[in-house]
C-alpha cells in the first residue's frame, strides 16, 4: 500500500477515534446539538485562521477554532441564562449566525482571490486524503491529548454528566470541569473537521455513542466501542474518497457511520429494535397461553373437572384469530398444559395450576382495585385482564398479605388458592 | 441549643426571581433526624440546595457546626431527589455508590480498594449486595433510591440531607429506609430530610421544620406537630406574600437593593 495513504489512514483513524470519545459526554448530557453548534460556529475561526497563517500553520487554525469555539459556547450559555429563549433557540440562532460569517467569509476570500480556495474548501466536507503531513502529525499528536484528557478527567466528566447537583455538592468545581470539557469539544471538533469538515462534525460526535449505547451499558466500554466505531468509519470513508478523484472524505465517512448507527438500533440485543419485537412477541405469546388456561379453568369452573372443549368451541367463547388460536394451542400441547383428545382439548394437571393462578390474579387485582384504589366494581375488569399477566409472584404474595387472604372478588367469586 | 448541626440565618432565596423562601430562621441539633415538613411549592426543596450551596439565596447565609460549607463538605453528604438524574447513564449500582467516594483531592486518582470496600458496606447496609453489578436502568423505583442512599453512605458524612427519599418506593424500602436512618441517628449522625406527607410525619421524626415560604415553626415534633401550627402551614398560602412574590417576579423588581449586606460579621 502506498506510504503516504497508510500514514493517512491511520492518522484519520485516530482523529475520528478521539472526537468520538469526548463527543460520548455531549450525546448522554442530551447535547448532541451543542455539538453540531459548535463545529459549525468553528468555521469563521478556522477561515480567519486560515488566511492569516496562510493556510500553512495548523497552530493557527487551532487558536482560531479555539477562540470561535469558545465564544460561541459561552453565548449560548449567556443567550440561556440572561434571556427567555429556550435553549433549543438559543443553540440555533448562534449556529446560524456563526456559520453564516464564517460562509461570508469564505466567499469574500474567493472573490478577492487571496486564499487558495481549494483549501478552504475541505473545511465544509472533509478532503483527509490531501491532508498535509505537517498538518497530520499536529492532529493526530491532538488527538492522543484528547483521549488523555478525557481519561484524566474521567470521574469529574462521568459525574457532572450523571448528577450535577451531587458534583457541586461535594465541592468539586462543576464550571472548571465543564470549562475543560468544552476546550477538548472544541479541540475535538478541530481535529475531526479535517476529515468530514463543519457540516457533518455532528455525526462524528454522537452517531458512534449513540451505536455503542446499544451494546453495552458500562461507559468504559462504551466509550471504547465509541472510538472504535469511529475509527472504522474513518478508515473505510478515507479509503473510498482516496480511490474516487474529487470525492470528499466528510460523506462517506458519516455514510458509514450512519451504517453503523442504524445497524446497532435495529440488531443491538435487549435495546435493539428487533430484540424489543421478540421481546413484544414472547409477552404477547404468554398473554395467548395464559388466556387460554384461563379460559379452561373458568369452565371447569362451571362444569367441573375435566372439561373437553373443541377449537370451535374455544373460538366461540373468546375471539381469536384463527391461526393465531392454533399456534397457541400447539404450544400449550407442547408445554404440557393441555392434551388433545381427537379433536376435543383438555387441561392437565399443570395446566390446570397455571390457570387457577391466573384467575387468582385476576380476581386478586380486581379486589385491590376496589378496595385499595376505590374503583367501582363495573371499571375494573379491563385492567385486571392486563394486570393478570404482569404480577410477579412477589407481588402476587404483597397483594394477599395486604388484603388478607381475601376469599370472594368484588363479583362475589371465589378466589382459587394453590391448595383449593 | 448545644450542638448545632445546621443553623439557617435570615435567609431569602428566589427562583426565577420569584421568592420563595421568605426571612427563614432556625437552627438545627445534632443526632436527630429532622424532617422539613410543608405542602407543595413551600420552599423546601430549595431550602436544602440553599443549604448545600446550590442555590444563591438574595440574603442571609447557612452554616454547618458553626463554620460555613466550604470548612465541613467533608462531613456533609447530600442525597438529591431520585427524579433529577437520567437513570439511563450507562453505569452499575456499584459505579453509583462509588460515587460517594469522590472527593475533590482524588478526583485525578483510581479508585482505591479501600473506596470499593466502603461502598461495597454501604450496599450491604441497604441490602443491594446481589444488585453490585445490575445496570442501573434496570432498577425500581425503591432500589433506585436505596443506590442513592448508599451512595450518601459511602461518603461517611455527620451530617446527610436527603430530598424526599421516601417518595415512590415500596414498603419494603420504607422500612429499609426508616430502620437506616434509626441506625444512624444511634451513631450521632444527623439526618435531615424533607418530607411532605404529613401522615407519616409524625412517625418518622425527631424534630421537625414547618415551612410554608415563610418559617412556620421549626422544633421537636410534639411542640409542632399542633393543630393550630398545621393548620397555619396547610391552610393555604399567605395571600399578601404570594400576590407580592408575583408582583416582584412581574416586574423583575429585585429582592434586596444591591447596597444591603446582611452578611455574617466576621
Amino acid at each position: 500500500m502506498d506510504p503516504i495513504l497508510l500514514k493517512v489512514l491511520i492518522g484519520t483513524t485516530l482523529l475520528a477515534a478521539s472526537s468520538a470519545v469526548v463527543g460520548a459526554f455531549s450525546f448522554l448530557k442530551g447535547e448532541s446539538l451543542v455539538g453540531d453548534a459548535i463545529a459549525h460556529a468553528l468555521l469563521p475561526g478556522v477561515v480567519l485562521a486560515f488566511i492569516l497563517g496562510q493556510g500553512r500553520n495548523p497552530l493557527y487554525l487551532i487558536m482560531g477554532a479555539l477562540v470561535a469555539g469558545l465564544v460561541a459556547h459561552y453565548s449560548i450559555a449567556f443567550l440561556e441564562r440572561r434571556t427567555k429563549l429556550k435553549s433549543d433557540t438559543a443553540v440555533s440562532l448562534i449556529l446560524s449566525s456563526f456559520f453564516g460569517i464564517g460562509i461570508m467569509l469564505m466567499s469574500y476570500i474567493q472573490r478577492t482571490g487571496a486564499g487558495q480556495q481549494a483549501g478552504l474548501e475541505r473545511f465544509l466536507l472533509g478532503k483527509a486524503a490531501a491532508i498535509s503531513m505537517q498538518d497530520l502529525y499536529v492532529f493526530s499528536g491532538l488527538s492522543l491529548l484528547l483521549i488523555l484528557g478525557v481519561a484524566v478527567f474521567y470521574k469529574g466528566f462521568q459525574l457532572i454528566t450523571f448528577d450535577q447537583d451531587f458534583s457541586a455538592s461535594i465541592g468539586l468545581p462543576n464550571n472548571l470541569i465543564q470549562f475543560v470539557f468544552t476546550v477538548l469539544t472544541v479541540l475535538a471538533v478541530t481535529v475531526g473537521i479535517q476529515s468530514v469538515g463543519v457540516v457533518l462534525m455532528a455525526a462524528l460526535l454522537i452517531t458512534p455513542s449513540a451505536a455503542a449505547r446499544s451494546w453495552t451499558a458500562s461507559l468504559p466500554r462504551m466509550l471504547a466501542l465509541a472510538a472504535l466505531f469511529s475509527a472504522v468509519s474513518a478508515a473505510l470513508g478515507t479509503a473510498i474518497s482516496a480511490s474516487l478523484p474529487k470525492m470528499p472524505t466528510g460523506p462517506w465517512i458519516v455514510l458509514v457511520l450512519g451504517a453503523l448507527g442504524f445497524g446497532s438500533l435495529i440488531f443491538a440485543p435487549d435495546r435493539g429494535w428487533l430484540a424489543r419485537r421478540r421481546r413484544a412477541r414472547a409477552n404477547q405469546h404468554k398473554t395467548g397461553s395464559e388466556n387460554i388456561l384461563k379460559l379452561f379453568y373458568g369452565q371447569e369452573e362451571r362444569r367441573g373437572e375435566g372439561v373437553q372443549l373443541s377449537f370451535d368451541e374455544i373460538q366461540q367463547i373468546r375471539l381469536h384469530q384463527k391461526d393465531q388460536l392454533l399456534r397457541t394451542l400447539e404450544g400449550l400441547k407442547k408445554s404440557y398444559d393441555l392434551v388433545q383428545n381427537g379433536q376435543k382439548f383438555n387441561l392437565t394437571e399443570k395446566g390446570r395450576i397455571e390457570g387457577r393462578r391466573v384467575v387468582r390474579l385476576h380476581r386478586l387485582w380486581e379486589l385491590y382495585l376496589t378496595e385499595r384504589l376505590g374503583m367501582a366494581a363495573d371499571h375494573i375488569h379491563p385492567q385486571a385482564e392486563t394486570m393478570e399477566h404482569v404480577i410477579t409472584p412477589e407481588i402476587e404474595k404483597q397483594i394477599i398479605r395486604e388484603l388478607g387472604e381475601p376469599e370472594l372478588d368484588p363479583h362475589k367469586s371465589h378466589i382459587p388458592y394453590e391448595n383449593d | 441549643m448545644e450542638n448545632v448541626s445546621v443553623e439557617v440565618h435570615n435567609l431569602t432565596v428566589s427562583y426565577h426571581s420569584k421568592p420563595v423562601l421568605w426571612d427563614v430562621d432556625f437552627a438545627l441539633p445534632t443526632g436527630k433526624i429532622i424532617g422539613i415538613v410543608g405542602p407543595n411549592g413551600s420552599g423546601k426543596t430549595t431550602m436544602l440546595k440553599t443549604i448545600m450551596g446550590l442555590l444563591k439565596p438574595d440574603s442571609g447565609y447557612t452554616e454547618m457546626f458553626g463554620k460555613p460549607l466550604d470548612k465541613v463538605r467533608e462531613r456533609v453528604s447530600y442525597v438529591p431527589q431520585r427524579e433529577s438524574v437520567d437513570w439511563d447513564f450507562p453505569a452499575d449500582v456499584m459505579d453509583v455508590v462509588l460515587m460517594g467516594r469522590y472527593r475533590k483531592n482524588n478526583l485525578f486518582k483510581r479508585i482505591t480498594e479501600e473506596d470499593r470496600r466502603i461502598a461495597t458496606e454501604a450496599l450491604e447496609k441497604v441490602n443491594l449486595l446481589e444488585f453490585a453489578h445490575r445496570q442501573i436502568s434496570q432498577l425500581s423505583g425503591g432500589q433506585q433510591q436505596r443506590v442513592f442512599i448508599a451512595r450518601s453512605l459511602a461518603q461517611q458524612a455527620d451530617i446527610y440531607l436527603m430530598d424526599e427519599p421516601f417518595v415512590g418506593v415500596d414498603a419494603a424500602t420504607e422500612d429499609a429506609i426508616l430502620k437506616l436512618l434509626r441506625d444512624m441517628k444511634n451513631e450521632g449522625k444527623t439526618v435531615i430530610i424533607v418530607h411532605h406527607d404529613l401522615q407519616t410525619a409524625n412517625e418518622y421524626f425527631d424534630w421537625i421544620v414547618l415551612l410554608n415560604t415563610r418559617l412556620v415553626a421549626a422544633g421537636p415534633k410534639e411542640e409542632v406537630f399542633t393543630k393550630e401550627l398545621l393548620q397555619e402551614a396547610y391552610g393555604g398560602r399567605l395571600t399578601v406574600l404570594s400576590k407580592l412574590g408575583d408582583l416582584i417576579s412581574d416586574t423583575e423588581f429585585p429582592l434586596r437593593e444591591p447596597e444591603f449586606k446582611e452578611e455574617k460579621p466576621e
